[in-house]
């Protein structure tokens, strides 16, 4: 399965098991979703369960917190990562905050589906990594997954979370995997072992990373296309790093992450959001609290630039192997 | 600073309407623009009536208690006796329990409170057009609905206080209640959030086949927020067996209705471009607010859909304890509201039905002085915000998610260190 198919048989999974579960939002029922994440649910499960919503992004969470309330299982797919800002003071004030603001008397078991992230020539408005405004939010779960097989876990994992889940979606890697070396052709999933999906029910439990390749010289921390970025860029530039795919930022498998700086001793932090207070931030000063004893040279971000995402100049922006390529020697120089 | 450019001599210059109240401090309150319908003359559609019968409603005013407190016209609800002195005993009640806690918050015993005075029918009644099952997604203005679903007085004063009793375990703004099994759903301070989720439970009832609908309630001036909008969006889109009532008070801390777009048309007539069912109401008069609340529950309970309510009344207090309205509008304005006191008018129906009396009335304000006297004693064994609020280190870090994942816990013991280093 690609990363939709996989997506689209969580979905099938939950709506099949479980009645309280519903997914709707901007042309995810009778058409499936402009990605095609939610195809042939509504025909599946009828249109009470999978329907359209209004072009209304704080309706579409809002209401979605009323039926959480209610008991549902609500699914909330925003069409693009980008357009979740109007939606924003319902997942801020509201869904974090209801079990807290309650002393746990009601609870928000929710998740919001949006796909994210740049290297489609989606031009400023189609691109955007906004994880790190999540993040930064008390009460929030955020989820990225970096291929199928974890993609289909951790969905479901976050529809049975009893929690308020950020669940975004790499839209690059939504058909095959992508290294960043863009002028290669791209190889679809199928050739992927992760793309191995079974049909029925199985989890990737929430807040816990994988180690996607085994190293000694550097720590590279990435998520959702990044993942492969890294994995493809070490390959080509021969060098012995390890690839942790963190899956959840928050909550962060701080475990995971420590183990390796401190054998490693040297980290490098990837992601395409911008980078000034990005999730790397975050995660550079996490290395630099932790591992300081263990560090051979200072933890270095490689992301996005500081400026909305480009149209034509996409591949000078995105921080492909061009740019991690070079960082990792740098941190590998002393 | 930006150049004016220069205007071109046969074009006017253009103005900006800024709109003003008809009186400010110093000046007499005029109400006098303000149309007001006789009692019982609005007609009442059947439940079933398609929501474009409803519009002309929109623009009148449905009264049933008229000047000598009879109860005229087709929307008199014709109620039991027994349940118009329970709701005037709730509706007394909540006024005295705001005066109460005003002055407690006047005396230090707490950070903030907010009066409904000149506005409990408007939930009271409500609570009890409502069946106990039905789900509340209230402002903050509406703790009649409380009182009436019997929620404790106690309770409400420990949420007041934050004391060792407060079942939000002081995490909640005063007023800011929560009650799951009374369906009064969590009061947030961002105003308007509620009123999609209301429609967002609604929705839910109907996809899952239940019977219970869901209300919400909002100020007149949180309506202009995009969350009205988006709320009022998914009810007609689709169907949600929802009550969507606006409470238009007419003040918004210091702005008035007008700031909202209160000029410009009703509130309630807000229904007709999204072509659901509204009707306007004299939010005065307890028996028109059950009586409208009935008909939308009836008609969202047969699946006719969601009705938009305009609650037209009056803030005769300040916005809270933090505001003084003397500052920006006529000091009796209140008491000059043409649509008079809701207790009062309640009070003189039951008189004018031979089921009530002045002795009756007195003795029932002194019990109910009486009941938060006690209520309040109780809670402020408790302690108070000012003294012994509720302290529990360990549940700063609790109900953020369902378990303290590894940073809160870290923070919990950095926490928990903090107090210690302190001595205490
Ligand atoms: C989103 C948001 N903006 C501003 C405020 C500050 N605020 C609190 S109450 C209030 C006035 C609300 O007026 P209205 O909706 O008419 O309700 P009323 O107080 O009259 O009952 C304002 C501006 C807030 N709480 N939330």
């Amino acid at each position: 399965m690609n990363m939709i198919e996989a997506l689209n048989s969580a979905h099938d999974v939950m709506l099949g098991r479980d009645e309280a579960v519903v997914a709707f939002g901007e042309d995810a029922g009778y058409f499936g979703g402009v990605f095609r994440v939610t195809a042939g649910l509504q025909k599946k499960y009828g249109k009470t369960r999978v329907f359209d919503a209004p072009i209304a992004e704080g309706g579409i969470v809002g209401t979605a917190i009323g039926m959480a309330l209610y008991g549902l299982k609500p699914v909330a797919e925003i069409q693009f990562a980008d357009y979740i800002f109007p939606g924003f003071d319902q997942i801020f004030s509201e869904a974090g905050r209801i079990r807290y603001r309650t002393a746990g008397e009601w609870s928000v078991p929710m998740v919001i589906r949006s796909p994210y992230g740049g290297g489609i020539f989606g031009g400023q408005t189609h691109s955007q990594s906004p994880e790190a405004f999540f993040a930064h939010m008390p009460g929030i779960k955020t989820v990225i997954p970096s291929n199928p097989y974890d993609a289909k876990g951790l969905l479901i994992a976050a529809i049975e979370d009893p929690d308020p889940v950020l669940f975004f979606e790499p839209k690059r890697i939504y058909n095959g995997p992508f290294d960043g070396y863009y002028d290669r052709p791209v190889t679809p999933w199928a050739r992927d072992p992760r793309a191995e999906v079974p049909e029925g029910h199985y989890t990737v439990p929430i807040g816990k990373a994988a180690v996607v390749r085994e190293g000694e010289a550097v720590t590279v921390l990435a998520y959702g296309t990044m993942v492969h970025v890294a994995l493809a860029t070490a390959a080509v530039e021969g060098i012995d790093a390890e690839v942790i795919d963190l899956r959840t930022i928050v909550p962060l498998d701080i475990g995971t992450i420590e183990q390796s700086v401190k054998k490693t001793g040297r980290c490098v932090v990837l992601h395409e959001a911008t980078r000034t207070a990005g999730f790397g931030a975050e995660l550079s000063a996490l290395v630099q609290e932790r591992c300081f004893y263990h560090l051979e040279a200072p933890v270095v971000r490689v992301t996005g630039y500081d400026t909305p995402y480009p149209h034509s100049m996409e591949w000078d922006y995105f921080p492909g192997p061009a740019r991690l390529g070079p960082a990792l020697k740098a941190v590998l120089k002393d | 600073m930006t150049s004016r450019p220069e205007r071109r001599s046969n074009r006017p210059a253009l103005s900006l309407h800024v709109p003003e109240p008809d009186a400010r401090p110093g000046e007499s309150p005029d109400f006098s623009a303000i149309p007001i319908p006789a009692a019982g003359s609005a007609p009442r559609p059947p439940v079933d009536a398609a929501a474009a019968d409803t519009h002309p409603l929109c623009y009148t005013l449905v009264r049933v208690l008229d000047q000598d407190g009879r109860a005229v016209g087709p929307w008199d609800p014709k109620l039991d006796p027994e349940l118009l002195r329970r709701m005037l005993k709730e509706m007394v009640t909540v006024r005295v329990f705001d005066e109460r806690m005003f002055r407690a918050q006047r005396q230090g015993k707490t950070s903030f409170y907010m009066k409904s005075l000149g506005e409990e029918a408007v939930a009271v009644a409500a609570a009890h057009a409502l069946e106990a099952e039905d789900m509340c997604f209230p402002t903050y203005r509406q703790q009649g609905l409380l009182v009436a679903r019997g929620y404790p007085l106690v309770a409400m004063m420990n949420q007041i206080y934050s004391n060792q009793g407060d079942p939000l375990k002081g995490r909640q703004l005063p007023i800011m209640y929560s009650d799951r099994a009374r369906g009064f759903f969590s009061i947030s301070g961002n105003l308007a959030t509620q009123y999609p989720q209301a429609v967002g439970w609604a929705m839910a009832s109907a996809i899952r086949g239940d019977s219970r609908i869901a209300a919400g309630w909002i100020g007149d001036g949180a309506t202009a927020e995009g969350d009205f909008h988006n709320a009022v969006t998914f009810a007609g889109v689709y169907c949600a067996p929802v009550i969507l009532n606006i409470v238009n008070n007419q003040w918004a801390i210091s702005s008035f209705s007008g700031i909202a777009g209160a000029e410009l048309t009703t509130f309630a007539a807000r229904a007709i471009g999204y072509g659901i069912a509204g009707l306007r109401v004299d939010g005065n008069d307890a028996l028109a607010v059950y009586a409208a609340t009935r008909w939308a529950a009836e008609r969202a309970r047969s699946n006719l859909g969601p009705t938009l309510i305009e609650l037209f009344t009056y803030r005769a207090e300040g916005h809270s304890t933090s505001d003084d309205p003397s500052g920006y509008r006529p000091k009796d304005a209140g008491a000059a509201w043409p649509l008079g006191d809701p207790i009062t008018r309640l009070k003189e129906h039951l008189v004018g039905l031979g089921e009530w009396d002045d002795e009756r009335h007195k003795a029932l304000e002194e019990e109910a002085q009486a009941a938060v006297r006690q209520a309040q004693k109780e809670a402020e064994a408790k302690g108070t915000l000012g003294n012994g609020h509720y302290d529990d280190i360990d549940t700063l870090f609790e109900d953020v998610f369902a378990d303290v994942p590894w940073h809160l816990a870290e923070q919990r013991e950095q926490a928990r260190a903090e107090r210690k280093a302190r001595g205490k």
